[in-house]
């Protein structure tokens, strides 16, 4: 490691932390803003608001009907995480062990859903879901939620696959195991901290996925992001402290996750998406 | 299996599943085909669909008749420009900040704190930061309100429903991911190579501009490449915190326009199309222009 201790070098990093810094605590006061609106019985021009309630949350809760679309929206994310879960795992471990012709195609096939946003194929996927009479459902939302998860947990496993020894699970033959008890007892607990990242990050990428829901939920079959959307849309019909108490619901509701799913994955991991490919 | 699929025939030489299993299909491939199946209907299918239905205009009209009705309208195809005019300042200013703060941070032995809040961007999603954003950024919000009191300004900035509403939205959520991204790529970098540039007397701008620059291009590329694709696709914060009907009327929103006021799917499936097209171009073009760089080992040799 190298330090510079000229004074250029020095202004240069005093400058580099400034920036962190403004965005940081821009961040943190955006986020404030909400908390603290959510609270407030009056907040018009000044610092803070004349006083402070909790009264915008029971009204939030029953205007909004939260507790419908908060239902909806953990069955949306129990479905997705459970059926990406499956196929995922299942796919990964087959590209993960075996070399087949077309297996870089089919690898391209499931990079795509994560590098094209999900408004620019969301909307011919959308297109197919009313046609087929599926959106607005219940299971249209799940299936347009399924369409980047998978591949997510497809790319997320197959390095986690790929570094556990192939000769334990010869092992486990030659001694006579079936391929479900291979399963159950030699790869499920080898694998279950990975599958466990993978699906706690597709929990979180799924409560904030807004595009998607958006695009094919009906009035029955919203999350609670999609809700908030609407919400803050039509502003004026309601009152902003009751949107931002919504707000706030939303953000505990990612926010509990995130926070169990950082105990499992590096933060960095949100991002990449998978291991990183090579630069060239 | 394998040991089956490997040993050689018997008599009458492979048959058809040995052969097959030789080449790698065996009962394990096949655990690939739900996915694929899945994958097909639900991402190949609808891009396929769209792409034929865009050509089958609902008002009639000849097979085109949807790409012209884009291109002359204004309303229309002034949306390109005006999501570029978004997206590709919003990626420079994400990828130029991020750089020099990922040289920094690369140093650091506790990253985990700040690579967690700049997490929280990222997973509260677009929606809430564009909530958030407009009552921060709005005239009587606190960033107005603390630089009145510094004294900076001498009437509230008018940051909300406008360009700059979009375009913070677009740092808050993008800063992260880019950041992220380029950090990846700098500490991935064999430290041995700077070393050997300062013991050779290179300066630190030498070491960025001759060591780092050459070898992070590609990684760089990557990077805007991403950023760019996810800030030309913006929508719910051009809605909330923009100009919807005016300078930030950004191509999604014409999209969902088309869709969903209008029902006019194929319409909608043809501004998608050409949206993707936009995006592959300028994917296209960046990654074309990274053939022009180095391309080889990151990592030093002893030797």
């Amino acid at each position: 490691m190298i330090r510079d201790t000229t004074l250029g070098s020095k202004l240069w990093a005093a400058a580099i932390w400034a920036t962190v810094g403004f965005f940081v605590i821009n961040l943190f006061a955006m986020i404030a803003t909400v908390v603290t609106s959510s609270f407030a019985t009056r907040w018009l021009g000044t610092w803070l608001p004349a006083g402070w309630t909790t009264r915008w949350y029971s009204s939030a809760w029953s205007e909004f009907q939260l507790w419908d679309v908060l239902i909806v929206t953990f069955q949306v994310i129990g479905a997705v995480v459970l059926i990406s879960g499956t196929l995922g795992v299942t796919a990964a471990y087959a590209l993960a062990r075996r070399d087949f012709p077309g297996k870089r195609l089919l690898v391209l096939l499931f990079l795509l859903p994560l590098l094209i946003p999900s408004m620019t194929f969301g909307i011919p996927l959308a297109t197919v879901l009313y046609r087929t009479g599926l959106a607005g459902t219940f299971w249209g939302v799940v299936a347009a939620n399924l369409v980047p998860t998978v591949p997510f947990v497809i790319l997320v496993m197959i390095p986690f696959i790929e570094q556990i020894d192939p000769k334990i699970e010869a092992a486990a033959r030659v001694f006579g195991a079936n391929t479900f008890k291979l399963f159950v007892y030699v790869l499920l607990p080898l694998l279950l901290p990975g599958i466990l990242a993978a699906l706690l990050l597709v929990l979180v990428r799924t409560i904030a996925m807004f595009e998607l829901t958006f695009l094919v939920a009906g009035p029955t079959s919203q999350t609670l992001v999609v809700a908030l959307y609407y919400a803050v849309f039509a502003a004026g019909v309601r009152a902003v402290q009751s949107i931002d108490a919504m707000a706030v619901i939303y953000m505990v509701t990612t926010l509990v996750w995130l926070i169990i799913a950082l105990r499992f994955v590096n933060p960095t991991q949100i991002v990449t998406r998978a291991k990183q490919q090579p630069a060239h | 299996m394998d040991a089956v699929a490997h040993a050689p025939a018997a008599e009458h030489g492979p048959n058809l599943r040995q052969r097959l299993a030789a080449r790698g299909f065996d009962a394990v491939t096949l655990l690939v085909v739900p996915a694929a199946i899945f994958s097909l209907l639900l991402f190949v299918y609808p891009f396929a669909f769209g792409f034929v239905l865009s050509f089958e205009p609902k008002g009639g009209g000849d097979w085109l008749a949807n790409y012209r009705r884009f291109f002359s309208d204004p309303f229309l195809y002034k949306t390109i420009a005006n999501t570029l005019w978004l997206a590709i300042p919003v990626t420079l200013v994400n990828l130029l900040l991020a750089v020099p703060i990922a040289f920094r941070v690369r140093l650091m032995r506790r990253q985990r704190l700040l690579t967690t809040i700049l997490v929280l961007p990222i997973t509260l999603g677009t929606v809430l930061v564009a909530e958030g954003l407009l009552n921060y950024l709005g005239p009587q919000g606190w960033f107005n309100r603390t630089l009145l009191t510094f004294g900076l300004i001498s009437q509230p900035l008018k940051l909300v429903h406008n360009y700059w509403g979009v375009f913070a939205s677009l740092v808050i959520t993008g800063f992260p991911f880019t950041f992220l991204l380029t950090l990846s790529y700098v500490t991935g970098i064999d430290p041995a190579l700077e070393q050997a540039a300062a013991t050779l007397g290179a300066s630190a701008w030498q070491r960025f501009r001759h060591v780092y620059l050459p070898l992070l291009m590609p990684g760089f590329a990557i990077t805007f490449c991403l950023s760019f694709v996810q800030a030309f696709s913006v929508f719910p914060s051009a809605v909330l915190l923009g100009e919807p009907a005016g300078v930030t009327r950004v191509i999604s929103i014409a999209a969902a326009t088309a869709a969903f006021e209008e029902y006019d799917y194929s319409m909608a499936s043809s501004i998608a199309m050409i949206m993707g097209f936009v995006q592959l171009a300028i994917v296209v073009a960046v990654l074309a222009s990274r053939g022009l760089f180095y391309r080889g080992p990151a990592s030093g040799a002893k030797g």
